[in-house]
């Protein structure tokens, strides 16, 4: 009897410890990343100077001597980013106050899957999709890479807004009612302003997802490493800089590539940082 | 008047919302009046306080809420409109050129065949969930029924976590280049690539268990233990059996995430188009394919066919996880 609540209270232990360790597992992931990222990435930055690499605005590894400016990539993800947030946000929210406040339920259960699929849809198919339509009409460009993000951006965008919405007390809603204020202007007015931090969330996520597309960016924006006159000139961003070099690019060129993934990590933890910064507000 | 109604019904915001990768759970508490947010909203350019509305006139309203009903109306058609046309522009392209030959077991460059993909894809979902699945479910456990709330490491787990799950694929493809392929010198294998991913699935996995678990009522728990019961009985007999579904769903959105991965892929499990004979080979998963041939340019209408064939797993995977979802809804209410 002492003997079996021995080895219970033992067992008890041990699994607490494997638990524990299981939880200390997203740490250390994050602590290799960080590491190896760095340990590999920062060293060619001393060898090219951190300006140089940051503002040069030519990239040539091929060249001799080689190059590396990635002034433009860091332009293009920008560029991209910012059209795909003109596209995606204000479509997104309209949607997130058409699901939380206009929709009937029946129509609500057709859609709400719909959404679903759109965040589903691997970036490929996506890229895939942006090659055969949106391309023929606007080029390899800034705009036909800022449709396509705006539109892959819409899933993140509208889920987190409209649980925003819905977290605004119902009260709300009935005092600009009682006020006299109609249906959409209580909703606009009123519950949306509300919802400002939990919307700002949702436009910084949509963000991140937007700068750290890889395939469907690849698939139309032309990938040209020069900084673009106009929307529809192609670009190249960040991440498109990786993948399309990365399968032949060695020693220096390689370590450059790495750099750029630093600077791409550095983006997402600055974009990471302000989005906790606003949920810790919210919460 | 008649809205009132129609918002009461609707729904909570519960299903699907473990969906997007670091989906912050909305908190259930707003901010309160009389935080920053509400004295601001009056001053917002163009919108009068309250009692202006007295001074509009019954048109200029009417006009006002006809415009804002068109914007909401059109940008929700305009959001399906996209949907709909870009799931069918890809089934009607792709259909007509899902052949027998395109399921053949070897790939040749004649056949194109999505099936040795297909089957790495199966491979190399198995293999990721196998790591993640039980690192991502015991953290949960530990940090829903073990830490003590509001703990310090709970709140620097979580902190880690939503870095995870916000760090982009090709991030994780260059990690697990640098660690996997060339530290630990797999080589671009089936298992650099399944460990790159595992990494990658982790905060999803984490969260849904997390949050499966926290909708456990308390009360189960109480009475497991008043019955004497251990806490590491309690949690696998009583705490995870209702909270299965939750747990399910969430890890049937992690593979749709690998279904759906290319960038973290390329360069970790390479893009060889054959079934690998072990998971030290190289091997494509068919969102690789699909890219592969994009990009080689030859195959377009096979690149249709592929993404008929990546639509239909979305598709099952998402229904599957919406079912499990709602029936954790159910037995919370019950």
């Amino acid at each position: 009897m002492g003997c079996g609540a021995a080895m219970n209270a033992l067992r008890e232990k041990v699994m607490r410890g494997v638990f524990m360790t299981a939880a200390l597992v997203s740490i250390l992931a994050v602590a290799l990343i960080c590491v190896f990222l760095f340990a590999n990435g920062l060293p060619v930055l001393g060898k090219i100077g951190i300006f140089n690499f940051l503002l040069g605005q030519e990239w040539s590894p091929a060249d001799d001597p080689q190059v590396f400016g990635i002034l433009p990539m860091i332009l293009g993800s920008l560029y991209v980013t910012a059209g795909a947030i003109v596209v995606g946000v204000p479509i997104g929210i309209l949607t997130a106050v058409f699901l939380a406040r206009v929709c009937p339920a029946k129509m609500y259960a057709m859609i709400k899957p719909g959404i679903d699929l759109l965040a589903g849809i691997p970036s490929v198919v996506y890229g895939f999709f942006g090659m055969a339509v949106i391309v023929p009409l606007a080029g390899n460009s800034i705009l036909a890479a800022s449709l396509l993000l705006g539109v892959m951006i819409l899933p993140t965008i509208i889920t987190l807004a409209e649980s925003s919405l819905r977290a605004v007390p119902q009260s709300y809603y009935e005092g600009a009612l009682a006020l006299g204020a109609g249906h959409y202007r209580s909703v606009f007015r009123i519950l949306l302003p509300a919802a400002k931090s939990g919307i700002l969330a949702a436009v910084i996520l949509g963000i991140g997802r937007a700068i750290g597309e890889t395939m469907a960016v690849i698939m139309v924006a032309g990938n040209q490493a020069r900084i673009p006159g106009s929307p529809f000139q192609g670009v190249r961003t960040l991440t498109a800089n990786i993948v399309i070099e990365m399968g032949y690019a060695a020693e220096m060129h390689r370590e450059a590539l790495i750099a750029t993934g630093v600077v791409l990590f550095v983006f997402i933890l600055l974009i990471n940082l302000s989005f906790s910064a606003l949920k810790r507000r919210m919460d | 008047m008649k809205n009132l109604g129609r918002i009461g019904r609707s729904r909570a915001p519960m299903a699907g919302s473990s969906q997007m990768p670091g989906s912050p759970q909305m908190p259930g508490s707003p901010q309160m009046p009389g935080s920053p947010q509400m004295p601001g909203s009056p001053q917002m350019p163009g919108s009068p306080q309250m009692p202006g509305n007295i001074q509009m006139s019954g048109n200029t309203r009417r006009f006002s809420e006809t415009c804002m009903a068109v914007a909401t109306w059109a940008a929700a058609c305009l959001t399906l409109g996209i949907l709909v046309f870009l799931v069918g522009f890809i089934l009607v392209r792709g259909i007509p050129y899902i052949t027998p030959s395109l399921f053949a077991f070897t790939y040749t460059s004649d056949n194109v065949s999505l099936m040795p993909a297909l089957i790495s894809t199966l491979f190399m979902t198995v293999l990721a969930l196998l790591i993640a699945v039980p690192f991502g479910v015991f953290s949960a456990i530990y940090l829903v029924e073990y830490a003590r709330r509001g703990n310090k490491f709970v709140s620097f787990v979580r902190t880690t976590t939503e870095t995870l799950s916000g760090i982009p694929s090709i991030v994780y493809g260059l990690f697990g280049l640098l660690f996997f392929v060339t530290f630990l010198g797999w080589g671009f294998s089936v298992l650099a690539g399944a460990f790159t991913l595992a990494i990658m699935i982790l905060p999803l996995v984490m969260r849904s268990s997390e949050e499966a678990l926290k909708a456990v009522p308390d009360a189960y728990r109480e009475g497991a233990f008043g019955l004497g019961a251990g806490r590491l009985r309690t949690v696998f007999r009583i705490v995870i059996p209702p909270a299965m579904p939750g747990i399910l769903a969430g890890i049937i959105l992690a593979v749709g995430r690998i279904v759906g991965e290319t960038a973290a892929l390329i360069y970790t499990a390479g893009t060889v188009a054959q079934i690998p004979a072990s998971p030290a080979q190289s091997a494509r998963t068919l969102s690789v394919h699909m890219y592969a041939l994009t990009s080689e340019g030859f195959y377009m209408n096979e690149g249709y066919a592929t993404a008929v064939v990546l639509l239909v797993l979305v598709v099952l995977i998402n229904t599957g996880s919406a079912m499990l979802a709602k029936r954790i809804g159910r037995g919370r209410k019950g």
